[in-house]
């Protein structure tokens, strides 16, 4: 079992803000839209290096995404950003018709996702909004596990033609994964191999994975932790393979368990290979205010959590 | 072209509409009859596109150095197809499937089916005019001088994205486009002004910041052509343009007019044969 660790802690976002500044200097095509959260979005750098490459458009989040769809008709690869609730939910019809169905070459890259933005509650914690827009036919969703996987996502799906929806947050979390990673689309990432039970992870929930690898491995169980970053297209044989070999599995998300990842492992689990299976997701429930850590604590989604859930998915095998 | 030409091709697209409409008993024959010299003063005369040797016209969806046009009310989907196909962009015959199992012409228009000549699914109402904005910026950033069209429904100007677009525009000096509105004051259920009245909209365009002007007769080529003119005559001077075209639903068929009951529904064969008796021939039907 490969032992992670990290020297410091920073949020996802930023490795977005990153990535654009790349985007910058290496795509001319490339172009930023934003609805009035400029620095929250960790834009600042592109917007001083690129200005005649961003465009603001105010609080009017439905007007950027049909801006967005008219942009990619001429060659422009748009990146159009604000928080998950209002880049999914808020915008889902002009999604789905201008972009989706026309199979438009656009990014729309959103922050703030899940239970993690805290304080503001949950009018902006969405919880929704991977189920929603793995449900839209060619729509690519990526939820990477930390900023330097954040940073080659977002350079990765420049180099991508087709719709894409990249979800990130705002919590400082470890940096564990490779500086100079190559961001795979659709192509999950075993972070450890283990034996004993399959944990499918996506987005924050994987560093909470890493976690109770060690935790089990303590208790002399052998997790195998998978990063699912890219939960659409979904990689079917890597869930195949591993719970072919562990006979169990968990899935973990900071999003609903319906419609989540979780389910998407259960749909391979149901028609190809059943093996029983437990989720750690948000169980049908709003958010609520708090710091992101009382948060993840109250409603399940901590290392404590998974180890739980691993331990009944192993005895629901065994028994 | 010559008024009298593009008549001509006026008439043989409202046969088109009316025939679509009629093979598939479903589609919205009122606002394509209305939109008909619009979209034919832009197709066949205002319009700079590419064209091949043979006088098909080849697509591509960039549109590089090409005018484009957007249709935001997706439902009159037949006056485009029948403009689309009569200009070159794809076999008159293919008419003959809309909305029909299988077609490239669905009900609304897509870019899903590739067809050739459409750049953006739309039907869902009040997209269209944030697409032309993008479109628009997008030859800005190319240095393309083409100008980008936008059509919507006045019914349409009920969606709250409408107002999303219309502030942007000219907050942004967006001046290579032109937006239209169908002010046929009818929507589905009912005339606009009791529905829910846009009021004074010429107005309200105005005070957003768009250079407006009115076509008071929206369905006389001469008048349409003239004002086309004069709008892209406004373009390139930091103010995009907004044409407040009114017209009849149903024009050139004579039951079909003066009410919104033609907004979706097709004619029976005896309907049929009465909106043809008033529509020349002009170009040979499908």
């Amino acid at each position: 079992m490969k032992k992670y660790t990290f020297t410091e802690k920073k949020d996802t976002r930023s490795g977005f803000g990153a990535g654009m500044q790349i985007l910058g200097q290496t795509s001319p095509n490339v172009v930023a839209l934003c609805a009035d959260l400029v620095g929250s979005l960790k834009l600042d750098a592109f917007i001083k290096e690129n200005p005649e490459r961003f465009i603001q458009c105010g609080i009017a989040e439905a007007n950027m995404i049909g801006i967005s769809a008219g942009l990619t008709i001429g060659g422009k690869i748009p990146f159009a950003t604000t928080f998950a609730n209002f880049g999914s939910g808020r915008v889902y019809d002009q999604i789905r018709q201008s972009v989706a169905y026309s199979n438009k070459n656009v990014k729309i890259c959103v922050s703030h996702a899940g239970l993690t933005l805290g304080e503001d509650g949950a009018t902006h914690q969405i919880l929704e909004d991977l189920g929603m827009m793995k449900m839209l036919p060619g729509m690519t969703v990526i939820n990477p596990c930390d900023y330097n996987q954040t940073k080659a996502a977002t350079i990765a799906i420049a180099d991508y033609e087709g719709p894409v929806y990249l979800r990130f947050g705002r919590p400082v979390i470890p940096v564990f994964t490779d500086a100079d990673q190559k961001f795979e689309i659709g192509k999950a990432w075993t972070v450890n191999e283990g034996t004993d039970v399959s944990i499918f992870a996506t987005g924050h929930l994987v560093w909470e994975a890493i976690q109770a690898g060690e935790i089990l491995a303590e208790k002399g169980i052998s997790a195998e932790i998978i990063n699912i970053h890219t939960i659409k297209p979904f990689d079917t044989e890597a869930v195949l393979t591993s719970i072919k070999k562990t006979g169990c599995a968990v899935s973990a998300e900071e999003h609903q368990i319906n419609g989540g990842l979780g389910d998407s492992i259960a749909q391979v689990l149901v028609q190809q290979y059943y093996v029983p299976m437990e989720y750690v997701g948000v169980n049908d429930s709003f958010g609520e205010s708090g710091t992101p850590t009382q948060l993840m604590e109250k409603y399940g989604l901590t290392a404590a959590d998974i180890v739980e859930k691993a331990l009944k998915a192993i005895r629901r095998k065994n028994s | 072209m010559q008024i009298t030409e593009l008549q001509n091709v006026a008439s043989q697209v409202r046969r088109d509409i009316v025939r679509q409409v009629h093979a598939c008993q479903s589609g919205h024959p009122g606002g394509s009859l209305g939109c008909t010299d619009l979209l034919v003063g832009l197709y066949f005369d205002q319009m700079t596109q590419k064209t091949n040797a043979d006088g098909t016209k080849p697509f591509d969806m960039n549109g590089i150095g090409e005018d484009l046009f957007f249709l935001s009310n997706g439902h009159i989907s037949p006056v485009l197809y029948s403009v689309l196909a009569r200009s070159g962009y794809f076999p008159v015959a293919e008419l003959a499937t809309f909305r029909k199992l299988n077609s490239r012409l669905q009900g609304h228009p897509t870019t899903h089916e590739h067809l050739d000549g459409i750049r953006i699914a739309s039907g869902s109402l009040g997209q269209g005019l944030s697409v032309a904005i993008g479109a628009a910026m997008a030859k800005k950033l190319n240095g393309d001088n083409g100008i980008v069209y936008c059509l919507m429904g006045d019914g349409e100007q009920q969606e709250g994205q409408v107002w999303e677009a219309a502030m942007f525009a000219p907050h942004n000096k967006i001046d290579n486009l032109i937006a239209i509105v169908d002010y046929n004051g009818q929507q589905i259920d009912g005339p606009t002004d009791k529905v829910l009245s846009n009021r004074d909209l010429a107005a309200k365009y105005e005070v957003f910041g768009w250079k407006v002007l009115n076509l008071a007769k929206g369905n006389d080529m001469e008048s349409v052509i003239e004002t086309l003119k004069e709008a892209r005559s406004l373009t390139g001077q930091g103010i995009p343009v907004m044409i407040m075209m009114v017209t009849e639903m149903g024009a050139g068929v004579d039951y079909m007019m003066g009410t919104h009951k033609w907004h979706g529904t097709a004619p029976n064969d005896e309907q049929l044969a009465a909106a043809l008796a008033q529509l020349p021939e002009t170009l040979g039907d499908y």
